[in-house]
């Protein structure tokens, strides 16, 4: 039996033995190595992903002068932290207050500010937010719980070439007394991408 | 142009349903699209290319495909790449795949590489433009209503409207021509900010739409 060669794209494998057929090909020929792929999966499983954002976060809540740096320059104050990357080459800080409420998305692929967020959650790359937040953002904020008033300015970011956004969420009333340790235990990624707000324990 | 299945923003044909939040999704729900995220990613150092022939060759998955899932189209494009760059035969990771499956086939014979060869003024995608922006925070602009080059940073949604230039951003790689190896053109990028009635019409929901534009895409409001 001789294989179709013509399909590059055959429906019928499913994607689980298509990677596995693409690494062995890779490998077999020394173009890839097993440690590399390892050290890829690894990374965004364990090291970076939306705890470095939770930091981010409860410094700028906790220290006004880093919160000033963070605004008018998100890569360094970021950066100094330790977060920077790949698809987080500059990056712009936008701030949620009772007044502005800013939403980030990626209408035409799904860009994501990794060093900060890790890799986007499956709701960020669904067509449906892609379509819709641009277009009707109050209606997707309330579908998913979180409303706003008439009075709220909205403001949506597409990001649509290399500058990558965080949303610094609104520090919840309540939390005065809480250390900036145990306040990036409350920041959520859906917080810091602006589908959500973020709440007291 | 026929509209492309990525070029997402404001169709109706996707505007379904919100899928749940869960908060604690894993980067890899499965454990394949992990290996596909990685693969991918080396695919693309693999073959020469760079990440806007990757978003380019995403582009390129066949609809049906491209809808089935993230990291599907990410395994997609990365076969692509590999073709394009004579890295992999037509029909190779098929009759691999199924060889692993048992299945008695001839794989074909890897083909010569062919890699492209385009300059790089560095790592990234940050560069200096030595020249002066063309437009400056409060102007008014206009964006193109045609797009040359199918591989565009532009969204259809955001073609021939006007909105105000709020920030200059570094100069960045020209992803129009960076896609197709023929250079990288770093131009002046610029965030501009539109009325949700200028890009949707007057009972648009009330809100501001930022879009990063490269200079090219712009023009001087009439």
């Amino acid at each position: 039996m001789t294989a179709n060669i013509e399909e590059s794209v055959e429906p019928g494998i499913e994607p689980a033995l298509r990677a596995e057929a693409l690494e062995s090909l890779l490998l077999e020929r020394g173009l890839i190595d097993r440690k590399t792929v390892d050290t890829f999966i690894q990374t965004y499983e364990t090291a970076v992903g939306p705890m470095n954002g939770a930091k981010v976060v409860a410094k700028a809540w906790t220290d006004p002068e880093y919160k000033r740096w963070l605004l008018e320059d998100g890569s360094a104050a970021i950066g100094s932290l330790g977060f920077k990357g790949p698809q987080g080459e500059h990056m712009v800080v936008v701030e949620n207050t009772s007044t502005v409420h800013n939403v980030v998305v990626c209408t035409l692929c799904s860009c994501y500010p990794w060093p900060v967020l890790g890799l986007p959650p499956s709701w960020y790359k669904d067509p449906a937010y892609r379509s819709r937040v641009v277009k009707e953002p109050r209606a997707v904020l309330a579908e998913w719980g979180t409303e706003l008033g008439p009075d709220v300015e909205v403001r949506v970011h597409d990001s649509s070439s290399e500058v990558r956004y965080l949303v610094l969420p609104e520090r919840p009333v309540g939390t005065e007394s809480m250390s900036e340790e145990d306040l990036a235990g409350l920041v959520t990624r859906d917080a810091m991408v602006g589908v959500r707000r973020v709440s007291a324990p | 142009m026929k509209e492309r299945v990525h070029d997402m923003g404001g169709r109706a044909r996707f505007s379904g349903p919100l899928p749940p939040i869960d908060p604690d999704e894993k980067a890899f729900p499965h454990e394949w699209e992990g290996k596909a995220f990685a693969l991918a990613l080396l695919a693309n150092r693999v073959s020469g290319a760079n990440l806007h022939a990757f978003r380019h060759a995403i582009e390129r998955v066949p609809e049906p495909e491209y809808l089935s899932g993230y990291y599907e189209r990410w395994l997609a494009s990365a076969e692509i790449l590999l073709l394009d760059g004579g890295i992999l035969a037509p029909g190779a990771v098929e009759a691999r795949a199924r060889r692993l499956r048992g299945e008695d086939v001839d794989e074909p014979s890897p083909p010569e590489p062919h890699k492209p060869d385009m300059p790089s003024g560095g790592g990234g995608n940050l560069r200096t433009v030595d020249r002066p922006p063309a437009f400056a925070v409060g102007e008014t602009v206009r964006t193109r209503s045609e797009m040359r080059a199918p591989h565009t940073r532009l969204p259809s949604y955001a073609r021939g409207k006007t909105g105000t230039v709020t920030a200059l951003r570094p100069g960045q790689v020209f992803p129009d021509t960076a896609a197709y190896f023929i250079g990288e053109y770093p131009q002046p990028v610029y965030t501009v900010e539109f009325s949700s009635r200028e890009l949707w019409g007057d009972d648009a929901e009330p809100a501001t739409v930022t879009l990063d534009c490269f200079e090219s895409y712009l023009k001087k409001a009439e």
